[in-house]
Formats: structure tokens, sequence, C-alpha cells
């Protein structure tokens, strides 16, 4: 017996506070190897303009990681409270990385509070960066568990069902899962990307504010050059993620790429409108298809006319997948053309128009974190767990999900304001010249 | 020992690690609103802002643990408590969620106003009574299998004295033991004013908490006779558990060695934790589900066991970290360092 209505609203809700979790955590996970590599560079050219990119870039980010913290809780009980099948299920096979996820969280945030707190304790900065490790660590290592328990759902293994029972249960086989190694690599890479260009965002933002101090340009040519190599990485790992979909989940890439029919030499279908089960206004790359997928331009690709009609994903993924696909192509560009312009000089990179362009790329990035993320998930469906439940079976029954919807949202709604309200301010309130005349000032007082 | 009773052993005691903690950080957060309201802001406020600041987090994660742990030893209980528990947990959630982002932004963001600090004082409080909820509906008699799901009956539950008496329980000790931590960590401060003002609370919220507990014992023995019985063949860890209390009080009403009553304190509600932990078991819920008839598998048990204690060995000396340089560093708690990012 399925509740249909607990089901739909279950499904709203899930979306809705995964989707907005994911802001943060991205943030979370990307910003402290941000802060790590400025105070390292700070340390190593003794430049003073660096360790303060590292410690505004650390007030910032503490706004974050709270807002992090407490929308992970909310996901983490709602899994259990939205989906008690699904969990039911997954934490006879799957709890593992899910609970060793928590130690990552718990050595995170010890480190993040003393890390914080000992900002001018140390003589030697050294001491204080190696403070930090533990908290990039930590993050990236969040992140890692959390996406092997989704690569779980998209590829199930590690045990057997046998007349209903689950027998044979491997831990460890169920978290390295085909799934695992393209999932985990992109996820982390790409929230280095969209930390990078976010990072740069603010930069470029502040030197067309009416800021022409030298620390802004610093801190664009570091973050764009990190955002040029993460956003080559992306690239790489999101074409390995192709191969992965094409061998294990032919259906989630047929449909991405609305290929309807099993053939070879397939070609890439870019944009394009779907009209009655007709493509139209599309561009269509010659065997690109193929190569995406076998990385052979005459290889066969499985199209989705080989899946019964109830287990083929909602056909609009193929826009999500757009929407990804072009921002990354487009950040990476944007970024070489910056880095190059950067070596020989050509004045567009100082014009206004592109510090706009490398203004956008940050809000760009998310969008395209998110539209990953919707293209996974969607791209899975019927399926909770792929090929074993089915996502309408997997839901409560309680008859009260429309009401928490509401509270959530409106939870949500006040927690995005308050943390753009709060880190503007923080941020107006104290600029950086002012910062860097205390500095000076402090130096030329009296010491002790 | 079997693999069951060593995995509720170790969520039973990651719980109990919650309690302490976040009893402190709601108990403070309430003192601080009301010494805004009663005009004695400038006693209270910074010794509770300098204990807050680095370890808010890190409570946090206590409750994680011990919500991820279960499902992973006993993953059946995602199946009773997930779907009973929707609405008490999901309030639990959003207050959680407003009072610890609110606490970021205020302490490391920009300064609010008196509002804010109301608003955080009494979500300290809302908080303890609807987690609290949940061991309520673990004695029983409010869930009901219909269809083959679990259903709650919130009329059955909320006018059952026994849910009000545990209620009660959770704001008295969270006021208690938070009362008696903070004179400890006032003293330490040397900052005698406050000493005195927690000292107070702390004697004026005793009474209140062993009485209402009391009371629960007496509720129970009409609500769930096996359980009451069963606590009844342990009275002897409650009655440690009392003596225990005895002690605190007597050493702070006679000014003497705060940190040895606050130890004592920690074991009062020790062993009446695990005093009721035992009582209770096998059940998970009564009269649905044991700790046997949920357990997961041997395999995943025995992993999730390895990673624990591995998990561990990186925290235990991280913490340790943590306490040494901030909990019990005479200079940060006296105020002598700086402490901003
Ligand atoms: C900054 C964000 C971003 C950018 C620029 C890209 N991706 Fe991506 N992509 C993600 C962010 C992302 C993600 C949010 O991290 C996803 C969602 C789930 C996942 O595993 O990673 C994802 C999923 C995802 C999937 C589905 C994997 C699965 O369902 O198992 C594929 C096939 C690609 N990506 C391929 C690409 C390609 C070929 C890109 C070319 C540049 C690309 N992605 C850029
Ligand atoms: C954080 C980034 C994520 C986002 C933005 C996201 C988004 C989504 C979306 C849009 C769906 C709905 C698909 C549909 O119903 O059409 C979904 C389904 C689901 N996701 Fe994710 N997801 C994320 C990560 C995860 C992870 C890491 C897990 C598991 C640990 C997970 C668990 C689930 C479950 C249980 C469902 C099934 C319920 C449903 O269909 O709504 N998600 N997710
Ligand atoms: C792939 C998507 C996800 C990533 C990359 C991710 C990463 C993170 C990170 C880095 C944090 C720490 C907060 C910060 O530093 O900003 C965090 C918090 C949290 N996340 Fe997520 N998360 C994801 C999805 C999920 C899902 C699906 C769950 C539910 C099981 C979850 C559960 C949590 C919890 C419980 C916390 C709070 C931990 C604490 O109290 O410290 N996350 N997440």
């Amino acid at each position: 017996m399925v509740n249909e209505d607990a089901l739909f609203w279950s499904r709203i809700l899930t979306e809705t506070t995964l989707s907005f979790h994911i802001i943060y955590a991205t943030i979370g996970v990307g910003v402290p190897l941000m802060i790590m590599i400025a105070q390292w560079i700070g340390i190593k050219k003794n430049d003073e303009h660096y360790i303060l990119l590292a410690r505004r870039w650390t007030r910032g980010f503490v706004i974050t990681v709270a807002v992090g913290v407490v929308t992970g809780t909310a996901i983490g009980l709602q899994l259990s409270l939205l989906w008690p099948n699904f969990m039911e299920l997954a934490g006879n096979v799957i709890a593992l990385p899910l609970f060793m996820e928590t130690f990552a969280f718990f050595f995170e945030a010890i480190f993040l509070g003393i890390y914080l707190y000992t900002w001018d304790k140390f003589e030697d900065q050294r001491k204080h960066l190696l403070l930090l490790i533990p908290v990039a660590i930590g993050a990236a290592f969040s992140a890692v568990f959390i996406t092997m328990v989704n690569a779980f759902m998209n590829a199930p293994q590690g045990f057997d069902i046998v007349n209903g029972e689950l027998i044979n249960v491997n831990p460890i086989i169920a978290m390295f899962n085909p799934a695992m190694p393209t999932k985990v690599a992109h996820v982390v890479v790409t929230a280095f990307m969209t930390a990078a260009f976010l990072l740069a965002s603010i930069a470029a933002f502040r030197l067309l504010k009416g800021s022409n101090h030298v620390y802004h340009k610093k801190a664009l040519f570091l973050t764009m050059k990190l955002g040029l190599i993460f956003s080559i990485a992306t690239a790489v790992i999101g074409d390995f993620s192709g191969k992965y979909l094409a061998e294990y989940q032919p259906e989630k890439l047929a449909a991405a790429e609305w290929h309807f029919e099993s053939e070879e030499n397939a070609p890439l279908i870019l944009y394009g409108v779907l009209d009655n089960g007709e493509v139209k206004y599309a561009i269509k790359v010659p065997f690109a298809l193929s190569v995406l997928a076998h990385n052979d331009p005459t290889a066969e690709v499985i199209g989705l006319d080989q899946f019964p009609e109830d287990e083929i994903p909602p056909l609009y993924i193929h826009y999500l997948f757009d929407i990804m696909v072009t921002i990354g192509m487009w950040m990476v560009l944007l970024s070489f053309v910056y880095w190059i312009g950067m070596k020989r000089g050509w004045p567009i990179v100082h014009s206004r128009w592109f510090r706009w362009l490398i203004v956008l790329g940050g809000p760009l990035s998310i969008i395209a974190i998110e539209a990953g993320w919707w293209l996974a998930e969607v791209g899975r469906q019927p399926w909770v767990l792929r090929g074993l439940m089915r996502t309408a079976d997997a839901a409560t029954s309680s008859n009260h999900v429309d009401l928490m919807l509401m509270l959530f949202a409106g939870l949500y709604i006040i927690l995005g304001i308050g943390t753009i309200v709060v880190l503007s301010r923080m941020f107006r309130r104290n600029p950086v010249e002012k910062e860097l005349d205390d500095l000076e000032n402090e130096k030329g007082g009296v010491r002790t | 020992m079997n693999l069951e009773i060593v995995g509720i052993t170790v969520l039973w005691t990651f719980l109990f690690g919650y309690v302490i903690v976040a009893s402190i950080d709601f108990g403070a957060g309430f003192f601080n609103a009301y010494s805004v309201f009663t005009n004695k802001q400038h006693i209270l406020t910074k010794i509770i802002q300098r204990y807050l600041s680095p370890v808010w987090e890190v409570t946090n994660v206590f409750l994680v643990f011990f919500f991820v742990g279960i499902i992973g030893f006993f993953p059946k209980t995602a199946f009773y408590y997930g779907t009973t528990l929707l609405v008490p947990a999901s309030i639990a959630i959003i207050l959680l969620a407003i009072r610890g982002s609110y606490y970021a932004f205020e302490t490391y963001g920009t300064k609010g106003h008196k509002g804010y600090s109301f608003m955080y004082g009494l979500s300290g409080l809302f908080i303890p009574a609807s987690l609290s909820i949940v061991l309520t509906i673990s004695e029983g008699g409010f869930v009901s299998l219909v269809n083959g799901h679990p259903v709650l009956d919130y009329w059955a539950l909320f006018t059952s004295p026994l849910t009000w008496s545990i209620v009660v329980l959770s704001l008295t000790s969270v006021l208690y033991i938070s009362a008696v931590f903070l004179t400890w960590y006032a003293n330490k401060a040397n900052d005698s004013a406050a000493t005195n003002l927690m000292r107070k609370y702390a004697l004026i919220w005793a009474l209140p908490t062993i009485v209402t507990a009391g009371g629960i014992i007496f509720e129970l023995s009409m609500h769930n006779k096996e359980h009451f019985e069963r606590i009844m063949s342990f009275w002897w860890l409650f009655g440690l558990s009392f003596l225990l209390f005895i002690g605190t009080i007597w050493l702070i009403w006679k000014r003497r060695n705060y940190g040895l009553a606050f130890g004592l304190l920690a074991g009062q509600f020790a062993l009446a934790f695990y005093g009721y932990g035992v009582s209770h078991y096998p059940y998970l819920l009564y009269p649905h589900l044991t700790i046997y008839d949920s357990f997961t598998n041997q395999a995943m048990a025995i992993s999730l066991i390895v990673a624990f204690i591995a998990g561990l060995g990186l925290l235990i000396p991280s913490l340790y970290l943590l306490l040494r340089l901030f909990l019990f560093n005479k200079d940060y708690v006296k105020g002598k360092t700086k402490n901003h990012p």
C-alpha cells in the first residue's frame, strides 16, 4: 500500500533539503583547501596579503559551515523519517560509510574549533597551518563517504537476496561499488572547482565596485588559476562518469542523451527540445556519443528501446545534462582565457565586462552542481535502489509530510537570507583596506 | 557479551555524551537570556560565550553520531521510529537548525539584539522537550500497527502524565547540569560574581530535578509495569546515583571543590542513565521491537565496531587537544588570549 500524498510530499521535501544542503556542503568541502593554499603561499612568500586572504575566507567559511551542519543534520534525520523502508534496507548493507562519515564530521569539527581560536597563538605560522589539514581532510571525506552511499543507490552490490532474506552481506564490497570511483572523484573535484570560482567571483566583484587594491588582484589571479585546474579535472572525470553510465546504467545515459534506439556510430545530441517524441532544433555531433560512452566512434550505444516503459527515467534530464556540461566547458574556456591573458598582458582580461563574466562564474558553478545532482538523482528514477527497490515503495506512510515541507521551506528561506545578510554585513563593515591599515599600525606600534 | 549489547552500549554512551554536553549548551543559553532579562547580563555573558564558542559544532556531532549509529546497528528502528517520529523529530531539527545557525551568525558575524537572546534561550528549552518525547514513545502504548504500518496516537501521547513528567525532567536536568558546570567554569575563571550566581541557580534547580526523576519512576509503575519492575530490580544503581546527588549538593553548598562536584553530577546522571537503559533492555520500543529482532547482520555489526574503534583512536586524542586548549587552559578560560579568527 502506497500513500500517494506522502510519497509526493516526501519527494519534494527530500529534493528541497538536499538541493539546499548541497550548496553549503560544496562550499564546506572546497573552501578549506583554498584557505590552506592561500595561507601556505602567504607563509612561503612572506606576503601579508595571502595570509589576510586566508583569514578573511575563514571568517566567511565559519558562517557557511554552520548552515551546512544544521541542514546536514536535517537531511540525515529526514532520510530515516521520510524513507524508512529504504533506510531499513540501506542500514543493513551500506551503513558503514554513513557511520564513518560521522567520524569525519567529528574530526573536522574539533580541528575547526581549534583552528579558529589559535590564529595568533603560534610564533611559527606553519604550525597553525597544520591544524587546517585535518579540517580539509575531514570535509573531503564527508563528501567521499556520503557519495559512496549515493553510489551504492545507483549500483547496489555486496549482498544477495534469497526468498526475501538478505544474506551474504559484505559492507566493503557494497562501499566499493562500480559507481563509486567516478562519482566520488567528480563530486570532490567539482566542489574544489566551485569553491575556487565562488571566491574568484567575490574578488572580481570587489574590483568592479571600485576597490583597486592589489590584494583583490592577487586573490583573483590565484582563484582563477585554481579554477582552471579543477575545471579541467572536472571535465575529464565527467567524461569517465559518462563511460561508467554507458556500462552500468545505460538507461540514464540514453535518457540524458535522448538516444532512443540502440545504434552504432551514435551522434551526441546537444540542446534542442522534444516535441511529441521528436527532437527539434538540436545540434548533432556525429560519433560523439559513441566516443563519450566507449572511447570509440563506431561503438554501439544502448538506447531506450531496450528498457520496459516503466523503467525509463524522465526525459527532461537532457536539459540538466546540457546545463551542466555547457557550464563546465564555459568555465574552462573563461579561466583559460583569463590565465593566458594575464600571461600575455591582454587588456580584455582587465575590462569591466570580462570581470562581470568572472562574477557570474561562481553562481553558474553552483547551478552546474544542482543540475548535476538532479540529473544523477532523477536519472535513477523510478528506482531508489536501482533494480531493487522503487522510490514509491520506500516512502513513509505518515500523513503530515506536507506540513513538514512548509516548515522546512520556511527554515531554508530564513537560513538563506540570514547567510547573505550576515556575510555581506561582515565584510562591508570591515573592508580589506581598513584591516591592512590596522595591521600596519599594530606593527608600527610599541612591541613587547 | 554479544554484538547486540556491544552495539547498544556504544550508542547509549554517545547519547549520554550528548545529554551532558547539550544540556550545558541549552542551559547556558537559557541562563544567558534570563540574565539579559533581569539586567545581570554583565555577570554571565562573557563566561558563557567563552565556553560555547569553540565547542558548539562538536555538540551537534554527538547527536548525529547517535541517530546514524542506530540505523547502522538496528536498521529496523528506521521503520518504527522513522515513521512515527516525523513530526516531533522535524520540530526538533528545525529548532536545532535555527539555534545553531543563529548562534554562529551572532558570534562570528554581527551582533544581534535582545530578542535574539530570548529566542536562543527559549529554543534551548524546547529542543530537549521535543527530543525527550522519543523516550516516552519507547515506553510503548502510543504506537500501534495499522495495516502493517506503525501509527502514533498523538492524543494519547499528549494527555499522558508520563509524557509531561519526562518533559519536565528534561527541562530541570538541563538547567541543573548546566548550572553546576558553569559554577565550576566561572570559578576557574576566578569570576566570583558569576560563580555565586551560578551556584545559586544550581542549588535552586537541584530539588526539582530529583523530585521529577522520582516522579517518573512512579508514573512508570502505572504506565509500564514490566519496565517498572525491572527498574526496581536495579534499585541499587538508582540508590547510588542518589548518593552522588547528595554529594554534589553538599560540595556546592559548602563552596568547595566545584570540579569534583561536577564529576559527581556526571556520575549521578551516568548511573541513572545506564540504570534506565539496562532496565529498558531488551526493548527498543515496547512491545514491538527488541535489540535482537532489529539487529543488523553479523558482517555489518563487526565492520561497524571495527570502524568505531578506529574512529575512537582518532577522536580521543583530538578531543583531548580541544579540552586542553580551551576548557582546561587557564589563560583561555580567564579570557586572556585573543579569541577571534
Ligand atoms: C561544477 C559542477 C559540475 C560541472 C561543471 C560538471 N559536472 Fe558533471 N556532475 C556534477 C557537477 C558538475 C555533480 C553535482 O557533482 C554530479 C551529480 C552527481 C554526481 O555524481 O556528480 C554530476 C554528475 C555527472 C554525471 C552523472 C553521473 C551519475 O549519474 O552517475 C555525468 C555523466 C557527468 N556529471 C558528466 C559531466 C561532464 C561530461 C562534464 C563536462 C564538463 C560535467 N559533468 C561537468
Ligand atoms: C546533495 C546532493 C543531492 C541532491 C541535490 C539530490 C537530489 C535529489 C532529487 C532531485 C531526487 C528526486 C528524484 C525524483 O523523485 O524525481 C532525489 C532522490 C533521492 N535521493 Fe538524492 N540528491 C542528492 C544526494 C543524495 C545522497 C548523497 C543520498 C543518499 C545518501 C540521496 C538520497 C536520495 C533518496 C533516498 C532519494 C529518493 C527519494 C526521491 O525520489 O525523492 N541523495 N535526490
Ligand atoms: C554528496 C552530497 C553531500 C556532500 C558533499 C556533503 C558534505 C557535507 C559537509 C562538507 C558537511 C559539513 C558542513 C560544512 O563543512 O559545511 C556536511 C554536513 C552534514 N551532512 Fe552533508 N553532504 C552531502 C549530502 C548529505 C546527505 C545526503 C546527508 C544525509 C545522510 C548528509 C548528512 C550530513 C550531516 C548529518 C551533516 C552535519 C554534520 C555535523 O553535525 O557536523 N549530507 N555535509
